[in-house]
């Protein structure tokens, strides 16, 4: 549904987005996860023709974004990742309108208000205007929105950033049952662990413009060579104390936080501590995402991704 | 056909959103109104200019104001919306960047139309000016004529500025000194050279000038050479415009 063939942007000396190579299935639900600043949003603009590429191009349902931007736009929605919706209309308003930029005829339109409304659990606020919404009803009308030309494809930029941990949750569920229920391929950028592991079929993770590390998020663990991660408080020098352990399979150190990952800690924790005697605060637990990520990049993702950048933060008061 | 469509649409948002923003309205009514009152009542007391009294002279000068500041507003507005992604929602939609900018700039026209219509009736009841019907119709239709250029204007400024804070810089180089140096409130037959050639680069001159022509019969030049100039100017200005949307970046 989407290719992209060494797609590149550069802005002046920075390279946003890295000659990247990715394909997304019909149907899927694709995580681009990511520290702020690694490329995502600048990848979902080109993809639907808001920046044009430096180099290299890509298709969206089949049309190239550089020569047949018109159909490429027909065929996505999009969720920005800060509001643009009016929030002097109401939901039905700034739907009308939308169905009308993308030349829907009245009939059309009628219909599809309803069923997009329903959808994202809003047809009893249709009338409402939008700044009488929450954050959480703001977002969800703007997916309604995304979704109201039908298309093939949504992009969805950040789409839970700035909002509670509940509303998260319930975004989640939408984007998922939408996805599963009306077959529409799903891309979105994110650099929350939780939800692309939570919604994504496959993630790639991108820093620095570069796709570093591909696949399901089972996968990506799998990536690891570990099923167990043992967290303890300890200054011994671990690496040398467990040499010869065969179950080991990495070793991270963060201050006095020794991170030890192993196959199996259910089995061979009592060797491991038979070598390296007595730690502190031990914690066994399951690999995430964020572990694939430090694996990856040797960086926490947690450490780049402050929320919002400098621009966002100042301009949020001054909505129209 | 889905091109009209689009323009269509982004002209009914700008429309819609006007018409709930009555702060704005009103707000945009009371700066020309506050203008009037200091400098055509109160200059007016005591100063006449080329036999008629000062007030019914500047009035068409301050019309020109309202059109100027409406619509180079709106225009350079986009710089915000931009910034702010609500833009983003146009950009994206299968509409070419000719019919999203002809939108704008009907939108913006629009606005300017009722805000102009609106100062029309409002100052005449109050400060009492002496207008025919059909001059007060001309007058407006003169000022829609001109909010095509100046919001076209706008709109290019709006779409070449790269950041929000440029706006200041054009309120004050660029509105500021289009008012002061269009004739609004004076007289343009007797300047000194350098002047005469700054107002006469002036697009808002020509409206100023054909805007006194149908309300006091006292314009410099013939109404139709300022529609012409004005005209020329506006189809500059959209396929300069047109084309800053096309290579606008967000």
């Amino acid at each position: 549904m989407i290719k992209t063939f060494k797609l590149t942007k550069k802005f002046g000396e920075l390279t946003a987005v890295d000659a990247l190579d990715l394909e997304i299935k019909e149907g899927e639900i694709f995580a681009l996860l990511g520290p702020n600043g690694a490329g995502k949003t600048t990848t979902i603009s080109m993809l639907c023709g808001l920046l044009e590429p430096t180099n290299g191009t890509a298709t969206v349902n089949e049309f190239d974004v550089k020569k047949q931007a018109l159909e490429v736009r027909q065929s996505i929605g999009i969720v920005f990742q800060s509001p643009s919706i009016d929030d002097l209309l109401t939901a039905r308003e700034n739907l009308e309108l939308h169905g009308i930029l993308y030349g829907m005829n009245k009939a059309d339109r009628t219909k599809r208000i309803p069923e997009v409304l329903e959808i994202v659990g809003l047809l009893d606020r249709a009338d409402g205007q939008i700044k009488t919404y929450s954050g959480g009803m703001r977002k969800r009308a703007e997916i309604a929105r995304g979704l109201m030309h039908m298309p093939k494809v949504l992009f969805l930029d950040e789409p839970t950033t700035g909002l509670d941990p509940q509303t998260r949750t319930h975004i989640w569920s939408y984007i998922r049952d939408l996805s599963k229920k009306n077959h529409i391929t799903v891309l979105l950028t994110t650099h929350y662990m939780e939800e692309a592991e939570y919604l994504a079929d496959r993630i790639g993770i991108i820093d620095h413009g570069k796709l570093i590390a591909l696949g399901t998020p089972y996968d990506l663990k799998q990536s690891l060579g570990a099923n167990d991660i043992i967290v303890a408080k300890s200054d011994k020098d671990i690496a040398k104390l467990t040499k010869g352990l065969k179950f080991v399979k990495g070793i991270e150190r963060d201050g006095e936080l020794v991170k030890i990952k192993v196959e199996n800690a259910g089995k061979n924790l009592c060797q491991l501590l038979v070598k390296t005697g007595e730690l502190g605060e031990i914690e066994v637990r399951k690999p995430t995402l964020n572990d694939v990520f430090i694996h990856y990049t040797g960086k926490d993702i947690r450490e780049d991704s402050a929320e919002g950048g400098i621009f966002e933060r100042s301009m949020n008061s001054n909505n129209r | 056909m889905s091109e009209l469509m689009g323009i269509y649409g982004v002209w009914l948002r700008e429309v819609k959103v006007f018409f709930r923003e009555k702060e704005r309205v009103i707000s945009s009514l009371i700066t020309p109104l506050l203008w009037l009152a200091a400098l055509g009542t109160g200059l007016g007391a005591s100063v006449d200019l080329q036999g008629i009294n000062y007030k019914d002279f500047v009035f068409p000068g301050i019309i020109s104001m309202n059109v100027l500041f409406v619509s180079l507003f709106f225009g350079v507005y986009i710089v915000w919306d931009r910034k702010l992604d609500f833009l983003k929602e146009v950009l994206v939609a299968p509409v070419s960047r000719t019919s999203v900018f002809l939108g704008k700039m009907l939108g913006g026209v629009t606005d300017g139309a009722i805000q102009t219509g609106l100062l029309l009736v409002v100052a005449t009841t109050l400060f009492g000016f002496n207008i025919s019907p059909l001059s007060a119709l001309f007058a407006f239709l003169i000022a829609v004529y001109l909010g095509a250029c100046l919001v076209s204007i706008g709109l290019i400024i709006g779409a070449n500025l790269s950041s929000p804070e440029g706006f200041n810089l054009v309120m004050t180089f660029v509105m500021w000194p289009m008012f002061l140096f269009s004739g609004s409130l004076f007289p343009t037959s007797n300047l000194p050279g350098w002047l005469d050639i700054v107002v006469k680069l002036n697009p808002l001159f020509y409206g100023v000038d054909a805007l006194r022509e149908v309300m006091v019969g006292q314009g410099q030049y013939p109404v139709a050479v300022d529609l012409l100039v004005i005209g020329v100017t506006t189809l500059a200005a959209i396929v300069i415009g047109a084309w800053s949307f096309k290579r606008m970046q967000v």
